[in-house]
């Protein structure tokens, strides 16, 4: 056994980075169920089973949290890949200014956050907002964006979309690029209208980019924070909370029991929508 | 091409040009000219030709505040986005290298973690009692360690499939002329790595530049604040003077801007990975 040359590629090459996810990011996600279960002060625990759970499912607040998060994520998942196509589509087909438009709309995605939300709740601004003076230019009633509860989540939601949709407008042009001409040479000769060679020749193909696009924007839009702490700190009242801002008050609060019992419940959300839709895309893809 | 549809595509492109104009420039024109607005000026929050240009003074005034807290925020992200991205090349590289040259079971258990890195949300709590526990809750080395923790698997990622494409012949010749596997990776593969690195080192970087959520949690305290923090910080104590809270948005949104004139290739690069399977 002695005598076997060593491996030119040695596995403590991985230890460094083993060493530091292990410790900084494992045992905290793995401590995190025992400590979901305690009252928990960061020096003693004392065991309270489900308790934060309960309480958890039980306050109308945190439960709205819970909801929240789900249609926030759903919402700018979905825009972001739909917008994200058009605009892709747009931005192959040959337009005056196609470089110039594609710098403008994936600038927004290198932007701080947290200055873009500062940015956009001034210009949500309820009386002095441009926005709102915008609207009254051509007639239409002023809208508390981010004042009136049941408008905050979404308003928010569009500046994630406004945000973010360049990286998905990206993702999809690289996506386009790999599609052979012959296919749309071929679907042209067979007499496909435009509208046609789109929905059986485009959509088909930029499969991959659809599933990056996809996975990539729900697990961003579930986990979600800055932007909405930015823009409202969960307000008003708790009507744009989700759970990544629920952790974080219950932290603040001191309820650190609590807290991690969010993130679990985050965690377990994420699982719970992604895994099952990541089985789905790679059995649609065998079948292709 | 008909002259028909030559003028349809124009007319579509002038019409596009023109919606994005209003939709992706009027906001940063606006940080702009808020900016560079008078106190009263700015306050009233509209979107016009500052009545008087001040744009120096307030960038000054900006620097000043709070005993130059944002000289000292620029100081702090720096260095926790230069350790921390130089640490994510060297061992994201290191792995993505052993787990694309050696196939053997544990393959698999670092491509589950690497997937678990992508997927799970940080327990936050859980996090700041294993940061304390090693001493290292509110330092920015405790801060460095974090973002490579969470940098990692993107990392890893992006260096394996690049890494497929280097010929084994490379390493094997060194391997023959007596070199050490560390000197194989740090002599032959690094270098041959350039193009994924510069990728890589830019998008962690504006990552870890522009991130706020973690050190808000991990990082408290007046002598660590980083820019972002600063600038939520600054949220609420400038709610009266708009035109300084705008001129730090903007200093905060040129380093991305600079980077992104002169890497864009790279952003794209990078930001595109797997959107293509090859």
């Amino acid at each position: 056994m002695t005598t076997r040359r060593p491996s030119p590629y040695p596995y403590w090459f991985v230890l460094p980075a083993a060493v530091i996810f292990t410790v900084l990011f494992l045992v905290p996600t793995v401590a995190s169920f025992w400590f979901s279960l305690t009252r928990w002060d960061l020096i003693n625990t004392e065991f309270i089973g489900l308790d934060n759970y309960r309480q958890f499912f039980k306050e109308p607040f945190l439960v709205q949290g819970l909801t929240n998060t789900v249609i926030y994520a759903v919402l700018t998942s979905g825009s972001k890949t739909v917008i994200g196509l058009l605009l892709a589509v747009l931005l192959t087909s040959g337009l005056r200014g196609q470089g110039f438009l594609r710098s403008v709309v994936f600038f927004p995605v290198l932007v701080s956050t947290i200055g873009v939300g500062i940015t956009f709740s001034v210009l949500m601004h309820p009386t002095k907002g441009l926005i709102n003076l915008g609207l009254a230019e051509i007639g239409l009633p002023k809208v508390g964006w981010l004042t009136e509860a049941s408008l905050a989540l979404y308003s928010i939601a569009f500046v994630d979309l406004w945000k973010g949709v360049g990286l998905a407008t990206l993702i999809y042009i690289a996506g386009l690029a790999a599609i052979s001409p012959d296919y749309y040479e071929a679907a042209r000769i067979d007499g496909a209208t435009r509208l046609q060679r789109f929905w059986r020749v485009t959509v088909p193909l930029v499969r991959p980019a659809t599933v990056t696009v996809v996975t990539l924007s729900l697990i961003g839009g579930l986990r979600s924070f800055d932007l909405i702490w930015a823009m409202t700190r969960g307000g008003p009242g708790f009507s744009s909370d989700v759970l990544a801002s629920v952790i974080y008050k219950q932290y603040q609060a001191g309820f650190y029991g609590l807290s991690t019992a969010g993130n679990v419940i985050l965690f377990l959300l994420i699982a719970l929508i992604i895994l099952p839709l990541t089985w789905w895309f790679n059995r649609r893809e065998v079948d292709l | 091409m008909t002259r028909r549809d030559a003028r349809r595509q124009w007319i579509t492109g002038m019409i596009a040009m023109a919606v994005a104009t209003v939709i992706f420039i009027v906001p940063f024109a606006f940080i702009f000219l808020t900016a560079a607005k008078t106190k009263q000026d700015a306050s009233r929050l509209l979107f016009t030709w500052p009545e008087q240009w001040q744009l120096w003074q307030n960038f000054t005034e900006v620097l000043k505040a709070r005993n130059y807290m944002l000289l000292l925020a620029y100081f702090n992200s720096t260095l926790i986005t230069v350790g921390a991205v130089a640490a994510l090349v060297v061992f994201g590289a290191m792995v993505g290298y052993v787990l694309q040259r050696r196939r053997t079971g544990w393959n698999k258990v670092i491509y589950a973690m690497v997937l678990v890195g992508l997927m799970v949300p940080p327990a936050v709590v859980p996090t700041i009692w294993v940061l304390q526990g090693l001493g290292l809750f509110k330092t920015i080395h405790g801060m460095i360690l974090i973002q490579i923790a969470y940098g990692l698997a993107f990392s890893v990622l992006l260096y394996r499939s690049f890494i497929a494409t280097i010929p084994r012949d490379l390493d094997e010749a060194a391997i023959i002329d007596g070199a050490k596997p560390l000197q194989v990776f740090f002599k032959v593969i690094l270098p041959l790595l350039k193009p994924v690195t510069v990728t890589l080192i830019v998008v962690q970087s504006i990552a870890i530049f522009n991130d706020f959520t973690n050190p808000l949690y991990y990082l408290p305290g007046k002598e660590n604040v980083t820019v972002q923090l600063t600038l939520y910080n600054f949220q609420s104590q400038f709610t009266t003077q708009f035109n300084l809270l705008f001129m730090n948005i903007l200093l905060v949104t040129i380093p991305p801007l600079i980077v992104f004139i002169f890497f864009n290739r790279q952003i794209v690069a990078g930001m595109t990975a797997g959107a293509v399977k090859g």
